[in-house]
Order: structure tokens, then C-alpha cells, then sequence
């Protein structure tokens, strides 16, 4: 029951789409060479993205990287100063609402009509939509459930808490089924509960859309995206997906343990030919064990621990910490070699 | 049936956008205390000012004269305040991204808040009809005299509205958008009076001046309330709008690429 769906099906949007490029993908949300600049700054560059059916793209960066800039230039409400965007198929600004009936946008600090309840601004949403008939109704009545916003409908959004609010706003962005999807920060202001929800939600529907979140939560990134971008300085650094960022930190492959003494296992391990380096939180205690490039050392390290009769409380192989890898690309001047495969 | 609805989607009345912010415009007057204001002034002031004032039962004339003879005076206020919100509220609260990100053209989104305040405006105005149940009770008015003054004053609060609405683009705070409305409004209606006339003819510019003259709301109102609604006033009020309303579409327009 779409009340709209993409049209990629028919053979000349997929003749479009091969010209674009390459990876056999129906790219939904795709970006080329897209920038935007204010006078001699340049607030995004070179943006390529190509987000397909199935994908969660989280974009990273730290604040002022560009980011919303970014999302706003594909949801056509800044023009870009350079390239295009696209979604689904359409130019967000030859084709502006073409694009725009195909998205569903939840803008930064998920702005709403504060002097309208919430079903009245529901309502405002769907008419602009077309979404008049009895589908529409329904779907107003579906995204209130799935949000449940049932008990606030008829209160002011002024009065709302930061909470329901962002909901609301989540719900107009919901409403007309889009297939492709842009949320800002969907999550920002939410209690955890409230978190895991709005996660289970995109999740359930991320199977047939493109779906791009930005977040500075590295915990959502796990709990729903299948790929990252990292923004930084308004350029891409690096995109890929979360294992294959993981792969990237320092922490990759290490191995961690927690032992009340272990001062000569420390010792030994740093002799260890494949490890590079141990270290010690001077906070939690926890033993790292880093190992040289492309080595594998888990059970050379229990080995030497069981040797040594180091009694082991606690013990994990780290696939990699994101944040490490975040911190490490977004303070980085260069842009990193791409992420082998 | 997922194939027509799709469709049924796609090919949603062109109006239903314009529709959708049209009535959201409408309920918010309802909802705030500004629009409220508006009306309850602009009732109580028409009526004063045409009472002491207008000296409306002294002249011992049967017309509404001293009544319209107020109205530019009054919408050069109120019409400010009332549009002061259109946009600034929008951009301060940052609505405007949720509103230019929806399937909506910047025309019709401009166009339909004009439109709602106009109609606004109109019933404001409307609600003034005792003034004229009075007058022909008392005597026997040129009806037609004080319909035509009704289509210039709301006319002239139409044009006062665009501008209003047009300048309230150019910023986040109400309060700039107001006074720079008053200004301008206060320009184009005092454009034929001797404070603007008489600085332009002492620099030795008559056709300035003259020019100048043409483009006064006043002259125009002044004109349609004496009871002929001349084509050319009448266009001129409407090419008023409709220059004030494109220059919004463009200012609105031009934001997006800035």
C-alpha cells in the first residue's frame, strides 16, 4: 500500500541510471561533484554519494563539516553552487518537485508549526502531499500509531516536549511513504527509549528505500546503517561500510584483557615479533594488546597469558573502535587512501 | 493498485499545495493574538477616527467619506504588522526549510500567503458594514460611491500587504520587517503629497517628481473612493501587487542559491 512509490522500473529511468554509473545499483539519493560555496568559502566540495534502495548512509563529521549543507542541497532547499543531485532519478533542481515528492526530509532542529496541534499540522503536511483520500488519512493515522503520537494530537507543538516534537516532525517526513529519505540528527533530543524506537522504525523500513541519517551518535551508526561517510572540512573522507570502517582503527584486531597483575605478561607480550605495542588505561585497567600490520595475534596472546598463569578476569578481540577511527579521520589534513574491500 | 495510487500521487491537484498553505495561513490568524489585534484595532479605529475625527454626523452629509478618508492611515500600521510574521516567523523558526523542501512551487507558497492575509484583511474590512447600514439608515447614499471606496480600500491594503509581505523575506526579526514595511509603505503612500513632492521639484527634477506621483497609493485610493473606478486605478493597484509579489518569488528564489 504505497501511497507513492519511485518509478525506477520502467526502461528509460534505468537507461538514465546506467549513464550515471557503474555499480548496477539503483542509486535513489546520488550526488555528483555536488558543492556548495559563499564567496571564497566553501561550505561542501566535491560531494559524490550514491545511496541505493536497502541503504542506511550515516553521514559523520563534526559540526560545521557540512553536513546539513549537504542535506540540504539534495532535500532543494539550498541550490547547489556546483554539480547535481538526484533522487530518484530526478534533478533536485531541473525537476525540483519531482525530487521533492519522492523524499521525505526531516530538517535540522526539526522545525513545526508551533501554533498548530499536532493534527493539524499532520494534516497541513498530507494536503500539501495530495494526500487527501482515504489513503492519506490512513497514512496520518499509521505514522501517529508507529510514533505514537496519539496522545498529544491535540495539543499545541509548542507545548510538546523536545521529544514529541522531533516526532512530529519525523511523522511529516514519513507520511507520503517516500522512497528515499533524509533525516538530520533524527534521534537528537530523544531518552533511550525513545531512541531505540525511531531506530527500530528506520530499520523496519530501510529494506526498500535510500535513506541517509546524519548523526554525532556512533551507537546509532551500529544500531542502523550499513555504510558511513565521513565529512570533514565540507569534503568526503572517507565512506564504506561501518566493519570496513572499523577495519581502520588502530584497534582493529587488538586484543584486550583485564588482569590484576600482569606487569611481566606486559613485558613479554611487547617482545611478541606481530605486536607493536601494549598499552595500559591508566582509568579501567584494561590491558591492550596492538598488533603490527596484518597480524593476528589473539591466540599468540592467550598463549603467552596462559603461559605465564596471568589470572585473566576478562579477555576480547576489538574489531576496531569507530570513534577512534572518526577522531582520527576528521583531524587528519589529507584525505586517507580508499578503503580496500 | 499500487500503480494508480502512485499515480493518484504524482498527479495530486495542482492546488492542493497552494490549498494545503493557504489554510494553515488562515488557521494561524485564527491562533494568534497579532491577527486578533489587527481586527479588534482596526474596528475600533475606523470607527473613532470617523466619528471625532471625520466629524461624521456634523458634515450632515449622507456618505462615508470621513470613514475611507482614514483607511491608508490605518493599513499603513496595521497591514505592517499583521505581515510583519510572513516570512521572518518562518525563517527564525527555521519552518521555511520544512516549507520550501515540500512539493510546492515558491509562487504558490507566496501567493497563498497573500492571499490568506488578504482575505483576512477583507473581513476585517467586511465587519465595518454597520458604518453603511448607519449612513443609509440616516440618509440616502451614493451606494455606488461606497462600494467602489470598499474595492479601493481593500485594494490598497492588498498592495500594502504585498509589500509588507515582501520585505518581511529579507530578515528573522519581526520587528525589522515591520518598520522596514512602515517605511516603505509610508514612501509609496505619501509619493504625490508635498513631503515628497517638494524635496524633488526644489532638486529641479520635475519628471522624477512627476513619476513619482503616479506611483502614490494615496492619489490612486483618492481617486477610486470619489466613486470611478477608473481601469487605470484599478491596474495600477493590482500591477502594485503583483510587482511586490514576483519581487518576493525572486527575493525567495534567490536565497536558496545564496
Amino acid at each position: 500500500m504505497r501511497a507513492f512509490s519511485c518509478v525506477l522500473e520502467e526502461g528509460d529511468a534505468l537507461l538514465e541510471f546506467a549513464g550515471f554509473g557503474g555499480s548496477g545499483l539503483q542509486a535513489m539519493i546520488q550526488t555528483e561533484n555536488l558543492g556548495k560555496r559563499y564567496g571564497r568559502f566553501a561550505a561542501v566540495a566535491a560531494l559524490d554519494l550514491r545511496v541505493a534502495r536497502g541503504d542506511v548512509l550515516a553521514l559523520l563529521g563534526p559540526n560545521g563539516a557540512g553536513k546539513t549543507t549537504s542535506m540540504r542541497m539534495i532535500a532543494g532547499f539550498l541550490r547547489p553552487s556546483t554539480g547535481h543531485a538526484r533522487v530518484c532519478g530526478h534533478d533536485v533542481v531541473r525537476e525540483p518537485l519531482a525530487a521533492r515528492r519522492a523524499l521525505g526530509y526531516l530538517p535540522e532542529g526539526a522545525p513545526s508549526y508551533g501554533e498548530l496541534s499536532v493534527a493539524e499540522f499532520l494534516a497541513f503536511a498530507a494536503r500539501v502531499r495530495g494526500l487527501t483520500d482515504i489513503s492519506g488519512a490512513r497514512r496520518v493515522d499509521d505514522m501517529v500509531e508507529r510514533l505514537q503520537l496519539q496522545p498529544v494530537l491535540a495539543q499545541g507543538i509548542d507545548t510538546l516536549s523536545k521529544g514529541f516534537r522531533r516526532r512530529v516532525c519525523l511523522a511529516q517526513a514519513l507520511l507520503h511513504d517516500p522512497p528515499a529519505l533524509i533525516l538530520d540528527e533524527p534521534t537528537d533530543g530523544l531518552d533511550p527509549n525513545q531512541q531505540r524506537e525511531v531506530h527500530a522504525l528506520i530499520r523496519g523500513m530501510a529494506h526498500d528505500r535510500a535513506i541517509i541519517v546524519s548523526t554525532h551518535s556512533l551507537d546509532e551508526v551500529r544500531a542502523i546503517c550499513n555504510r558511513v561517510a565521513i565529512l570533514a572540512d565540507g569534503q568526503l573522507r572517507v565512506e564504506g561500510t561501518p566493519a570496513e570502517l572499523e577495519s581502520r582503527s588502530r584497534y582493529h584486531r587488538a586484543v584486550s584483557f583485564r588482569a590484576p597483575a600482569s606487569a611481566l605478561a606486559r613485558e613479554l607480550l611487547a617482545r611478541l615479533p606481530e605486536v607493536e605495542t601494549v598499552e595500559v588505561d591508566p582509568v579501567s585497567s584494561w590491558v591492550t594488546v596492538f598488533p603490527r600490520a596484518g597480524q593476528d595475534i589473539f591466540h599468540a596472546v592467550v598463549a603467552l597469558l596462559e603461559a605465564q598463569r596471568v589470572r585473566v578476569e576478562e579477555l576480547r578481540l576489538e574489531h576496531g573502535r569507530l570513534d577512534d577511527v572518526f577522531r582520527q579521520i576528521t583531524r587528519a589534513a589529507e584525505p586517507l587512501p580508499a578503503v580496500a574491500a | 493498485m499500487s500503480g494508480s495510487q502512485a499515480s493518484g500521487a504524482s498527479l495530486a491537484p495542482r492546488g492542493m499545495a497552494f490549498r494545503g498553505v493557504f489554510l494553515r495561513e488562515l488557521r494561524g490568524y485564527l491562533v494568534t493574538p497579532v491577527a486578533w489585534l489587527f481586527s479588534v484595532v482596526f474596528l475600533l479605529a475606523a470607527g473613532a477616527f470617523t466619528f471625532y475625527l471625520g466629524a461624521f454626523f456634523e458634515r450632515g452629509q449622507a456618505d462615508l467619506d470621513p470613514f475611507f478618508r482614514f483607511h491608508p492611515w490605518l493599513y499603513l500600521v496595521l497591514v505592517p504588522a499583521l505581515a510583519m510574521r510572513l516570512w521572518a516567523e518562518e525563517r527564525r523558526s527555521g519552518t521555511l526549510e520544512l516549507l520550501l523542501t515540500l512539493p510546492i512551487r515558491t509562487w504558490q507558497a507566496v501567493l497563498a500567503k497573500f492571499f490568506a492575509a488578504w482575505l483576512y484583511i477583507g473581513c476585517a474590512l467586511a465587519l465595518t458594514f454597520p458604518m453603511w447600514l448607519t449612513v443609509d439608515y440616516l440618509g440616502h447614499p451614493d451606494n455606488g460611491v461606497i462600494l467602489a471606496s470598499y474595492v479601493g480600500s481593500l485594494l490598497m491594503a492588498g498592495a500594502f500587504l504585498a509589500i509588507s509581505e515582501c520585505l518581511s523575506v529579507l530578515t528573522r526579526s519581526q520587528v525589522v520587517a515591520f518598520i522596514l514595511a512602515l517605511a516603505v509603505c509610508f514612501l509609496f503612500l505619501l509619493a504625490g503629497d508635498r513631503l515628497v513632492q517638494e524635496p524633488l521639484l526644489a532638486l529641479g527634477s520635475n519628471r522624477v517628481a512627476d513619476a513619482l506621483s503616479d506611483l502614490s497609493l494615496l492619489t490612486h485610493f483618492q481617486a477610486i473612493a470619489r466613486g470611478v473606478l477608473d481601469f487605470a486605478d484599478v491596474a495600477y493597484f493590482v500591477l502594485t501587487i503583483a510587482f511586490w509579489l514576483a519581487a518576493n518569488v525572486v527575493i525567495l528564489d534567490a536565497r536558496r542559491g545564496g
